[in-house]
């Protein structure tokens, strides 16, 4: 007689997948249970460090490649899939939503949302994943609405509108999950929107608080803007904060002013543009900011993802710290219990300031229209996600060596729904071309005359250098680190490659023929450790042979 | 009050009498509660129709809904949202789509606008339609629908949700579900009943299917993949385990019971917007 197969979440025999809730205990935690990947950047912290061991230096070689998921969508795959319990919730450009087997990478559902026409995301229809929490996922869109989805089935819960995508705003970011509350921010800072970062309740949708990134009238800072300038001053968030349950402080890089490109339309420091905020997630209270670049020149976005990392400076130190290599070539490191600059230092080359000062203002140096200034207007680094790793001590960074660009700023009007840039890159720059086609060509354009790209150690304390992995091309590929001394990227070349995480040494390449986008995750698929990178238009899966 | 109306017999083309009559046996409760009420003529809906069966049909499908990424039944359009976009949309193409340009002129295109934009609630195969508030309560109640399907947020998980059916099912073929659910049935959603090689028997919905694996979601909301390898047999269930509704309701609540159906298109959210 035939019996009924009882289901168990700790059956072997089947890939079977027993969604389990993702408590916010979950969330606090989600560095000590390394088998899922829980948030954008894997944990509040942000440091892309996995304790899984199981790939380590000496068997890198011997992985393999288990399945390939392969988009609908040719636009960019810059999403960071999220895996729980051996389901992975993926998403393609512009919106669609997956919920994948981890054994076969076969689809369990998919959601798709159409944007409005009336989206203008400024570069490219992209989304870069999603945030869970309970049974819900959440997605943010390129025509600014907010999506809740069941985590088993895919039905849409709710979805409201979070700014007027006519107007440029638009989302591109993996919300976060705090108590509660979901977290966005806008982008369209190249569209003269004033940008902001906003609570919404798990299970209604509705608004909780609203932080303006730009300070309105009677609020502190808002005489760093001139006149009617703070109104269409950008000051986008495009990639997801970090959080510090013991501190309970969620912190958001902030993208650059508005018009781009043209300084005097705009005199003063343009807070909180180009800064990191630090806010009661509760409230949307602002506990402390910084900022990185007062009246940016140049478009360098500060929206670095937030590395926070614990260590001991010197008997002084609080013990808890900010590691951020930012878009204006310079490293800091920060103090985040109170937003204290430490230290300061170039990471690549740089002759826009010739230093920081003893608060980490920038000694500006302007070049002015008729010289290249560095870096160029991509910056020594952008949003490729880097990684903090415990086991070497050491902070990983995405980085374009030797690149600048001229800049000249142009006087503009805002014009609603239209681009609000105020400048121009001027060429040719000597010695070099301008920079060539932006994207993953048949044939590579890009020479080491333009500059090249570079996976970087930085002792997260000094600033220093302490090696470097020189690639031909530059890189849009964020950084995992691993327990097994491993250090996974990619590349514009199509190139996936591990790297031994405390010398640099090359152990393991893939030529996967398409341009990474994203940063690689790990995770635990019947007990057996996942590499998992985004390439091209696809997602690819690696395991050790057995 | 839904009769339908054999006043039309007597003008037009058989073609147009079709269309009206299955046109106005479905508009009267309809049209009341949709977003463009009013704003279409009855004339220019079953002339588009007419059109789209003429010449869209072949790409689009007969209920629109052919081409997953261009699914007119969802009433969003990647690369429209005023009748004006459409308008330019169906005239000039899409370039680099297989949306060629068509060239119909003006009147013919504000009756394919008309009729894409009314085209969930077309009636086309002339089912009599009841009274969707009552077919609701037979739907919670007599019916006992929701012991397996849901609508909204909660509840069960194993049978298809329907929050949508209006838009993804025409009325003819949720007709056939209900009065043979077994024969109307879809077979991606029929039962599969598989036993192992130790001779146990796992029962899910299907959600999707390789040569090597199946993709499952069990009576208990758990998502399943598994290696046929590790299978003995897999069978399918012919035999839905919905009831046939053809005995158990009567004609009017048959009726009832479709029209709240074909009114379930999603929701809206337009109350949360800050």
């Amino acid at each position: 007689m035939k019996k009924i197969f009882l289901i168990t979440c700790s059956s072997l025999l089947f890939s079977i997948k027993c969604f389990g809730q993702v408590t916010q205990s979950q969330l606090d935690s989600a560095g000590e249970n390394p088998g899922n990947w829980l948030t954008y950047s894997g944990t509040y912290k942000s440091q892309r460090y996995s304790t899984l061991d199981e790939v380590d230096t000496g068997n890198v070689s011997k992985l393999e490649l288990k399945w390939v998921f392969q988009a609908q969508s040719l636009e960019a795959f810059e999403a960071t899939p999220l895996v729980v319990d051996s389901i992975i919730y993926l998403t393609e450009a512009p919106n669609t939503v997956y919920a994948l087997d981890a054994e076969t990478g076969r689809t369990f559902w998919r959601y798709q949302h159409d944007p409005s026409i009336d989206a203008r995301p400024c570069c490219g229809r992209v989304n870069r994943g999603l945030a869970i929490a309970n049974d819900s996922l959440y997605m943010a869109t390129i025509d600014a609405k907010l999506l809740s989805l069941d985590a088993v089935t895919g039905v849409l819960k709710w979805q409201i509108d979070v700014a007027d995508p006519a107007l440029g705003y638009a989302m591109t970011l993996a919300p976060l999950v705090i108590k509660d509350k979901v977290i966005v921010g806008v982008a369209g800072g190249e569209y003269g929107i004033r940008g902001f970062i906003a609570a919404f309740d798990l299970e209604t949708g509705e608004e909780r608080w609203r932080f303006y990134t730009i300070p309105g009238p009677g609020e502190p800072g808002h005489e760093s803007w001139d006149s009617g300038s703070w109104e269409h001053g950008g000051a986008s968030i495009w990639l997801t904060g970090s959080y510090d349950p013991t501190l309970n402080l969620t912190y958001w890089g902030v993208g650059n002013p508005g018009p781009d490109w043209n300084p005097e339309q705009r005199p003063g420091d343009n807070l909180y543009s180009d800064s990191v905020v630090a806010l009661n997630p509760d409230t949307g209270e602002l506990v402390w900011h910084f900022q990185f670049t007062p009246n940016d020149d140049y478009d360098y976005d500060s929206i670095q993802i937030p590395v926070l990392a614990d260590f001991q400076l010197n008997d002084l130190s609080s013990g808890k710290y900010m590691l951020w290599a930012n878009r204006n070539g310079f490293y800091y490191l920060l103090d985040r219990t109170n937003g204290k600059f430490l230290k300061g230092t170039p990471f690549v080359k740089v002759n826009w300031a010739s230093g920081l000062d003893e608060t980490g203002r920038p000694i500006e140096t302007p070049q002015g229209p008729e010289k290249v200034t560095f870096p160029g207007v991509q910056g020594g680094t952008n949003w490729y996600s880097p990684s903090y790793s415990p086991q070497t001590e050491l902070f990983y960074v995405t980085a374009w060596e030797n690149y600048g660009s001229i800049f000249i700023p142009q006087d503009i009007t805002y014009v609603p729904g239209r681009i609000f840039g105020g400048g121009a890159l001027g060429g040719p720059i000597p010695g070099a071309a301008n920079l060539p086609a932006f994207g993953n060509q048949p044939i590579n354009t890009w020479t080491s005359e333009v500059g090249n790209g570079a996976i970087l150690a930085l002792d997260p304390k000094s600033g220093e250098q302490v090696w470097r992995y020189p690639m031909n091309d530059i890189g849009h590929s964020g950084i995992l680190t691993t327990a097994g001394n491993l250090l996974f990227s990619g590349n514009r070349e199509g190139l996936f490659f591990a790297l031994n995480a405390k010398t640099g040494e090359i152990l393991w390449h893939q030529r996967l023929g398409g341009q990474g986008n994203n940063g690689p995750i790990t995770f635990l698929h019947n007990n057996q450790q996942r590499i998992a990178t985004a390439m091209g238009n696809s997602l690819f899966v690696y395991g050790l042979k057995k | 009050m839904l009769k339908i109306n054999n006043a039309l017999s007597a003008i037009g083309s058989k073609w147009m009498i079709f269309f009206f009559k299955a046109l106005l046996a479905f508009l009267p409760i309809q049209l009341s509660a949709q977003q463009h009420a009013g704003q279409y003529d009855v004339a220019d809906i079953a002339y588009g129709a007419q059109l789209f069966a003429g010449r869209c049909v072949v790409c689009h499908g007969a209920d629109g809904d052919l081409m997953p990424r261009a699914n007119l039944r969802s009433g969003t359009f990647r690369n429209a949202s005023s009748d004006r976009d459409l308008m330019r949309v169906i005239r000039d193409g899409i370039e680099g789509t297989a949306m060629a340009s068509t060239g119909y002129a003006d009147a013919e295109l504000t009756a394919l606008v008309a009729y894409v934009r009314n085209i969930t609630n077309f009636n086309g195969s002339g089912e009599v339609l009841g009274d969707p508030s009552t077919g609701k309560e037979l739907f919670n109640g007599k019916g006992e629908c929701l012991s397996c399907h849901n609508t909204g947020l909660g509840g069960p998980k194993y049978a298809p949700h329907l929050g949508k059916i209006g838009i993804t099912r025409t009325a003819a073929a949720l007709r056939r579900a209900m009065q043979d659910s077994s024969e109307g049935m879809l077979p991606i959603n029929r039962e599969l009943v598989l036993e192992t090689n130790s001779g146990e028997l796992i029962r899910g919905r299907r959600l999707n299917e390789d040569t090597y694996s199946v993709q499952l979601i069990t009576r208990e909301g758990n998502l399943l993949s598994l290696d046929k390898t590790q299978l003995l047999s897999i069978e399918i269930n012919k035999t839905s385990s919905m009831p046939n509704y053809g005995t158990l309701l009567s004609e009017q609540e048959h009726a009832d019971l479709l029209a709240y159906l074909l009114s379930l298109k999603g929701p809206v959210f337009e109350g949360l917007t800050p």
